[in-house]
C-alpha cells in the first residue's frame, strides 16, 4: 500500500485477531453448552475443526512444499493411538492427560514424520506419492495386526483400542484449531516458512540460494505429521474407540481432496474446503440416496470451474479488512480496491 | 553487510588481472582453479581447467555454445561433482561441500534460464537471498519472541536497500513472475547479492537484454564490485559488454582453455578467431 494509508502495527493486529478468536470461540461454547446446537450438530462441528487441523496439515507438505504425500491417515493413526494408549494406560485425571496426550500424539507422528521423510523425500513427485502411500499402509497394516507389544495389550489390533476417555469437547477442539492455525502461519510468515516455500518455487535456486533443502523439506514434512498427531488425537477422544480400518488410504485421499479443493498453499481456502466438504455429506443424510453423487458432482464443478481451487493462493487477512475500512474514504474506492488486489 | 560500508578507495585500483598466469596476484586470490575436470561417460566435458581469479576482479568466460562454460559455474557451485581437480575459494579447497554450504563459503551465482520463485513477492526472492544474513530459531519464529522482530525488520530494510541498487524498490510488492524480463534477470542478480558473496558467477546476464539494457547492466555490474568489492565471474555472449567490462578473460573450447588475457590480447589471439570464426584456408575451400 501507499504511504497515505493507515498500516496497523503487527502486535495490534495480534491482539486484534486474538480477541476476535476467543470471541467466537466463546460464543460457540456458550451456544453448544446451552444446548441451542443439538448433540448432533456438536459432533458435526467437532469433526468439522479436526478435519480443519487435518487439511491445513496436509496443505504444509502439498501446498507450502510442494510435495505429494499420500499417507497422511498414517500419520493421524500414529497419533491417534500414541495419546489413546497413554489416556487409557495412565491413571492421570482426564484433563490433565488430555493436553499431554495431545502433545504426546503430536511429538510421535512428528518422529514418524522425520523417520519417513528422510528417505522418502529424496524422492520427487509420483515416485513419493507412492512410498509415502507405502507407508501409510504400513501403519495401518501393523496396528491392523500386532495387538500386543512385549506382552503389553496395547493396540488390540482389528478388534480396535475401545473405552478410551471421551475427553475431545467443542471448545478444547476449537482451541486446537486455533493454535494450529495461529502456528502455521507464523511458521511460514518467518525465514524458515520462506525457505520451505523456496523449495516448492524452484528447488535449484533455493539450493544456491544457501537454503538447505533436505532440511527444510524434512522439516515441512516433520511439521504436517505433528499437527496430524494432533489431529489424530482429538480424534480418539472424539470417537472413543480407534480402529485401524478408519485410517486406510481413502482417508487420506479424503484430507488430500480438501486441501486440493481449497487450493494449494491456501490457509483459508483449507479451512473453507475442510467445512464445506465435511458439512455436506451430513447435511445431504436427507437424501441419503444421491449424496455421495452431489458430493462428487461438487468436486467435479469445482475443479473444471476453478482448477486452483476455491481460494487459489489468495490467504485471508482480517487486518488488511480493517486496514481497507479505516483508509476507506469516497471517491478513493478504486485506488483501494487496487491496492488490496495487490496485497492479496 | 558490513562489506558495503567501505568506500571505493580501499578497492585495488587498477585491476588484478588475476586471468593472466604470469602475474603474481600479491593477496590470495579468491578464485584458484587447479587441472579440474568433469567426464560426462567418455566425453570430457571440462578439461585441465586451471583459473586464478583475484579479489575485485571482473572476469569473462566466453566460448562457442556448447564449449562447457555453464558446467564450469555447475562444477564450481557443486551441482555436479568433479572428477579430478582442485578448487580454492579463498585458499580454502571445496571439494565435498554442498551448493547451499559452498554459497554460504560466498560462491553466488545466477541462471542462464531464470530461476527465481515466481509466485513470491519481489521482497520475498531477495528475503530468501537473506536467509542465513538475519537468523532466529523456529520456536522464535513460532512464538514471535524479540529475535524474530528484529531479524525481520532488518531483513525488510536490507532487501529494500539490495533492490534499490537497480532501482527495484517500488516493485517489491509484485510477484517476481509478473516482472518483465530484464527486471527478472536484474531480481536474479539482486537476489545473489542477498547472500553476501565473495564472488558472483552471473550466467549470460546480458541474455535477451536491448543494447540500451546491456549498457545499463555494464554500469551496474561495476557498481557492484566497487560498492561490495566482490569478484565477479560472468559468461557471456555480447562481446561489446564482455570486452567493455572484463579485466581478465578467458576463452574455452571443447571443455579446454585456449586462451586467456586482457581484452586487447583475447581480442587480437589468432586462437580465439579461429575458435569463433574457423580457419581462413578451410573458409576458402
Amino acid at each position: 500500500m501507499n504511504q497515505q494509508t493507515k498500516k496497523l502495527s503487527m502486535p495490534l493486529r495480534y491482539v486484534i485477531n486474538t480477541a476476535l478468536f476467543a470471541m467466537l470461540l466463546l460464543a460457540g461454547t456458550a451456544l453448544v453448552n446451552s444446548g441451542a446446537v443439538s448433540g448432533y450438530y456438536t459432533k458435526v462441528l467437532m469433526l468439522i475443526g479436526i478435519n480443519i487441523i487435518l487439511t491445513v496439515s496436509l496443505n504444509i507438505s502439498t501446498g507450502y512444499l510442494g510435495q505429494l504425500p499420500l499417507g497422511h491417515a498414517g500419520f493421524m493413526a500414529v497419533g491417534a493411538y500414541a495419546s489413546a494408549i497413554f489416556m487409557t494406560r495412565v491413571g492421570l485425571d482426564a484433563n490433565i492427560a488430555f493436553p499431554i496426550g495431545l502433545l504426546l500424539g503430536g511429538v510421535t507422528a512428528g518422529i514418524f514424520g522425520i523417520l519417513i521423510g528422510i528417505p522418502a523425500l529424496r524422492l520427487k513427485g509420483d515416485y513419493l506419492a507412492i512410498i509415502t502411500l507405502g507407508f501409510g499402509e504400513i501403519i495401518r497394516v501393523v496396528l491392523l495386526n500386532i495387538d500386543s507389544v512385549l506382552g503389553f495389550k496395547l493396540t488390540y489390533g482389528a478388534a480396535g483400542l475401545k473405552s478410551i476417555p471421551k475427553t475431545t469437547t467443542f471448545f478444547n477442539t476449537f482451541l486446537c484449531v486455533g493454535i494450529v492455525c495461529f502456528l502455521i502461519h507464523t511458521m511460514m510468515k518467518s525465514r524458515h516458512g520462506r525457505a520451505i516455500l523456496s523449495i516448492r518455487e524452484n528447488e535449484i535456486a533455493a539450493d544456491a540460494c544457501g537454503i538447505h533443502v533436505t532440511y527444510y523439506k524434512v522439516l515441512g514434512f516433520a511439521a504436517s505429521a505433528f499437527f496430524a498427531g494432533v489431529a489424530g488425537s482429538l480424534y480418539a477422544g472424539y470417537l472413543g474407540i480407534l480402529n485401524p480400518s478408519s485410517f486406510g488410504f481413502m482417508k487420506s485421499i479424503e484430507i488430500l481432496v480438501m486441501v486440493v479443493l481449497g487450493g494449494m498453499g491456501s490457509m483459508v481456502g483449507s479451512v473453507l474446503s475442510a467445512v464445506v466438504l465435511t458439512a455436506i455429506p451430513e447435511l445431504l443424510r436427507a437424501f441419503s440416496g444421491y449424496r455421495m453423487i452431489v458430493y462428487s458432482l461438487l468436486l467435479i464443478i469445482v475443479m473444471i470451474f476453478k482448477p486452483s481451487g476455491l481460494m487459489g493462493m489468495y490467504d485471508f487477512s482480517m487486518s488488511h479488512m480493517i486496514e481497507k475500512i479505516i483508509n476507506h474514504k469516497p471517491g478513493q474506492k478504486k485506488r483501494n480496491a487496487k491496492a488490496g488486489e495487490e496485497n492479496g | 553487510m558490513q562489506r558495503r560500508v567501505k568506500k571505493m578507495d580501499n578497492l585495488v585500483p587498477v585491476p588484478s588481472l588475476g586471468l593472466i598466469p604470469e602475474r603474481d596476484v600479491g593477496a590470495t586470490p579468491i578464485l584458484d582453479i587447479h587441472h579440474l575436470g568433469i567426464d560426462f561417460g567418455g566425453l570430457h566435458a571440462v578439461d585441465d581447467f586451471n583459473l586464478v581469479i583475484g579479489r575485485t576482479e571482473i572476469a569473462g568466460l566466453i566460448g562457442p555454445n556448447g564449449a562447457g562454460k555453464t558446467t564450469v559455474f555447475n562444477l564450481l557451485t557443486n551441482v555436479y561433482t568433479p572428477s579430478r581437480g582442485v578448487i580454492l575459494l579463498d585458499g580454502v579447497d571445496i571439494r565435498g561441500k554442498s551448493t547451499h554450504q559452498l554459497n554460504k563459503m560466498g560462491i553466488a551465482r545466477t541462471f542462464q534460464n531464470i530461476r527465481l520463485f515466481k509466485d513470491l513477492s519481489v521482497e520475498d526472492n531477495v528475503k530468501i537471498g537473506l536467509h542465513n544474513a538475519f537468523t532466529y530459531s523456529l520456536a522464535s519464529a513460532l512464538f514471535r519472541l524479540p529475535s524474530y522482530w528484529t531479524s525481520e525488520r532488518k531483513a525488510h530494510e536490507t532487501s529494500l536497500e539490495l533492490l534499490s541498487i537497480f532501482d527495484m524498490q517500488g516493485l517489491a510488492d509484485k510477484l517476481a513472475g509478473s516482472l518483465p524480463y530484464g527486471a527478472q534477470r536484474r531480481l536474479e542478480i539482486v537476489r545473489a547479492l542477498a547472500t553476501s558473496p565473495k564472488l558472483l558467477l552471473l550466467d549470460e546476464p546480458a541474455a535477451g537484454m536491448n543494447p540500451s539494457e546491456t549498457g545499463e547492466l555494464m554500469d551496474n555490474i561495476r557498481k557492484i564490485r566497487n560498492t561490495f568489492e566482490i569478484a565477479i565471474m560472468l559468461i557471456e555472449h555480447d562481446m561489446n559488454l564482455v570486452m567493455g567490462i572484463c579485466e581478465g578473460i578467458a576463452v574455452l573450447n571443447y571443455g579446454r582453455i585456449i586462451a586467456k588475457g586482457t581484452p586487447d590480447q583475447i581480442k587480437s589471439n589468432p586462437v580465439v578467431i579461429e575458435a569463433y570464426l574457423g580457419r581462413r584456408e578451410e573458409a576458402g575451400a
